[in-house]
């Protein structure tokens, strides 16, 4: 019994490291009905930039504390916010009209162009890196179970950034902007909303959080490479389906859900199969209930 | 592509391979593989093209097809022994169809539940089955798991390379051109209105799906007899977006511009080895660069649907 809640602990680590990058993919979903394919790879960015504020950050603050990591992952999430407006504004603004093919396929194309380019030995190099220790960490005995202690600060920053993100999307002006938006695009632009102001903060707000899960990944998996994005993300996406895409506390469930059976079927059936856990997950519920668990049914109209 | 001319156009192709390739020992082996490499990336581009281009359905699983036959044809053909020349061409043609088959096979298995999803979904859970072919095949270790399968004969040659293109692009035009062919495209441009003129778009979409896997199943097995040693990991989600990237560049729904840019494609990485590190950066910039200002593709004359 004790390793079942064991392996809960660290499933529930990784799910809610999950749902953080999920919340990204289904705000710009429900606005903008897209994929956001590069969205994995701003999670890994926001944990290189983790990595090479670290040392800076370093000579400021004593190192490895709690404020070194809240501080570091400040800094990451302002970088990648700023980095995902800029992606929106000149790969997908100009395709707003277009297709939505053709917005995929620009997506495919900035993911590999992150990935690619990142890989590049004049920029971040294909190795993996070994992360910093920005927090210090403590084993935790509870009973019969181990704990680290990065594994109960995810699931802290996670629960935190989540009422933040609650209180932002209900209770401020531009949260009831991106509402609008999801509801009806023309509607909230005929009310004097401006879209693109809105849309461009969607992003910027997907990327930071984006971020903080590269930063909370890379505490708890401490080697991190350019292509470490690419699973993560595709996880990240199937858990927004599976919550209701466009549905923010559905993202968060899915990403617990994917998080916490991926980890059991890892720990008691194979860990060779953990990675066809989420894809035999997506196709279920597109099988059986393609509006998500809490979505709602969308009606097609001719 | 003339329809007309499609049958000369077949028996010239297949002619003319068993030509060059009853020559092939003068050629430098390494141009020669490179040309098998055209051979098959044609028969896998054209193949995607039927259902992305033609179909309208967008997949980004076709690695896992190309798997299929590659692992089945490999383990058919292992089965034997040093053959004579008649025989072992009997043995590899039996291989390469059941390749093709057993990935027909696959292609109903995934097709039939997923096609009724569109677009984005439609993408992503096709990106799914691939993704769980693959790590199906890194668990099967009567075919060596992750370690790899050694495939013990090279037969891929030029003639089978370039006779089972010419077979791949006589059937998707030819198709494609037929009666029954114009709904692939009808369903591609709306479907609503297809089926209110009494097309039934899943039973297209399964059955465009169904022949695409087929030739990529082929392909598979064309690639696993020429490189003579595949990994799971050589088909996982880089190489079904190396495929989708043909289609697009050549256009999608253009036979001939898909070719193009299956030769090129295939050609190009050869020309930037001294800047190999920059290759993939130059692929996703075009990529996006071609979504920007030519979404229809490179070599397309048509202008790209409005919707």
């Amino acid at each position: 019994m004790s390793e079942f809640f064991q392996q809960l602990i660290n499933g529930l680590a990784l799910g809610s490291i999950l749902a953080l990058i999920a919340l990204g993919y289904t705000m710009v979903y429900g606005i903008l009905r897209f994929i956001n394919f590069a969205h994995g790879d701003i999670f890994m960015l926001g944990a290189f930039a983790g990595f090479y504020l670290a040392p800076k950050v370093a000579t400021v603050l004593p190192t490895p504390s709690i404020w070194t990591g809240l501080a570091v992952m400040g800094i990451s999430m302002l970088i990648c916010a700023a980095i995902g407006i800029v992606i929106e504004k000149l790969a997908y603004r100009p395709l707003r009209k277009r297709p939505k093919l053709t917005v995929l396929i620009t997506a495919i194309g900035v993911s590999l162009l992150i990935e690619y380019t990142c890989q590049n030995s004049h920029v971040f190099g294909a190795s993996p890196k070994s992360f910093p220790a920005l927090i210090p960490s403590y084993p935790i005995r509870l009973g019969n179970l181990s704990l680290n202690s990065n594994q109960l600060i995810v699931l802290g920053v996670t629960l935190a950034l989540l009422f933040a993100l609650r209180i932002i999307v209900l209770k401020t002006k531009i949260g009831m902007a991106m509402r609008a938006l999801a509801f009806n695009p023309e509607a909230a632009a005929l009310m004097g909303i401006n879209t693109d102001v809105v849309i461009s903060f969607t992003f910027g707000l997907g990327s930071a959080l984006a971020a903080a899960a590269g930063i909370l990944f890379a505490v708890n998996y401490p080697s991190i490479d350019p292509l470490m994005g690419i699973l993560p993300g595709l996880k990240a996406f199937v858990a927004a389906v599976l919550g209701g895409i466009g549905n923010l506390p559905g993202a968060a469930l899915g990403g617990v859900i994917i998080g916490v059976t991926e980890t059991l079927v890892a720990g008691y059936i194979s860990s060779t199969y953990r990675d066809a856990i989420a894809f035999g997950i997506l196709i279920l519920i597109l099988l059986v209930k393609p509006s998500g668990l809490l979505g709602k049914k969308e009606i097609e109209k001719v | 592509m003339n329809i007309r001319h499609a049958k000369t156009f077949l028996l010239g192709a297949i002619v003319l391979s068993f030509l060059v390739s009853l020559g092939a020992n003068h050629f430098n082996s390494y141009w020669l593989f490179i040309a098998y490499d055209i051979g098959i990336n044609i028969i896998l581009a054209v193949s995607l093209n039927l259902i992305n281009g033609y179909t309208g359905q967008f997949s980004l699983g076709h690695a896992g097809f190309m798997a299929v036959g590659a692992y089945t044809a490999a383990v058919i053909t292992n089965q034997f022994g040093e053959l004579n020349a008649v025989f072992s061409g009997a043995v590899f043609l039996g291989a390469l169809l059941a390749g093709g088959l057993i990935a027909a096979v696959a292609g109903l298995l995934v097709g039939i539940p997923t096609l009724r999803l569109r677009g984005d979904y439609l993408a992503i859970v096709t990106l799914g089955f691939g993704e769980i072919i693959r790590v199906i095949f890194q668990n099967m270790n009567a075919v060596g798991g992750a370690r790899g399968l050694s495939v013990l004969h090279g037969w891929t040659n030029f003639f089978w390379a370039f006779g089972f293109a010419a077979v791949t692009v006589y059937v998707v035009t030819a198709l494609v051109h037929s009666t029954y062919g114009r709904g692939f495209i009808a369903v591609r441009d709306d479907e609503v209105a297809a089926s209110a003129m009494g097309i039934n778009p899943t039973k297209y979409k399964v059955t465009a799906f169904v022949i695409g896997a087929f030739f990529t199943g082929i392909a598979g097995g064309l690639y696993a007899h020429s490189k003579q040693f595949i990994t799971p990991g050589g088909f996982n989600f880089m190489q079904s977006i190396a495929i989708v990237v043909m289609v697009i560049l050549g256009g999608m729904g253009n036979t001939i511009g898909v070719i193009i840019a299956a030769v090129l494609l295939t050609l190009l990485p050869e020309f930037l080895r001294p800047v190999a590190e920059y290759r993939m950066i130059i692929y996703s910039l075009l990529l996006i660069i071609l979504m920007l200002t030519r979404p229809q593709g490179l070599f397309s004359l048509r202008k790209s649907p409005a919707k």
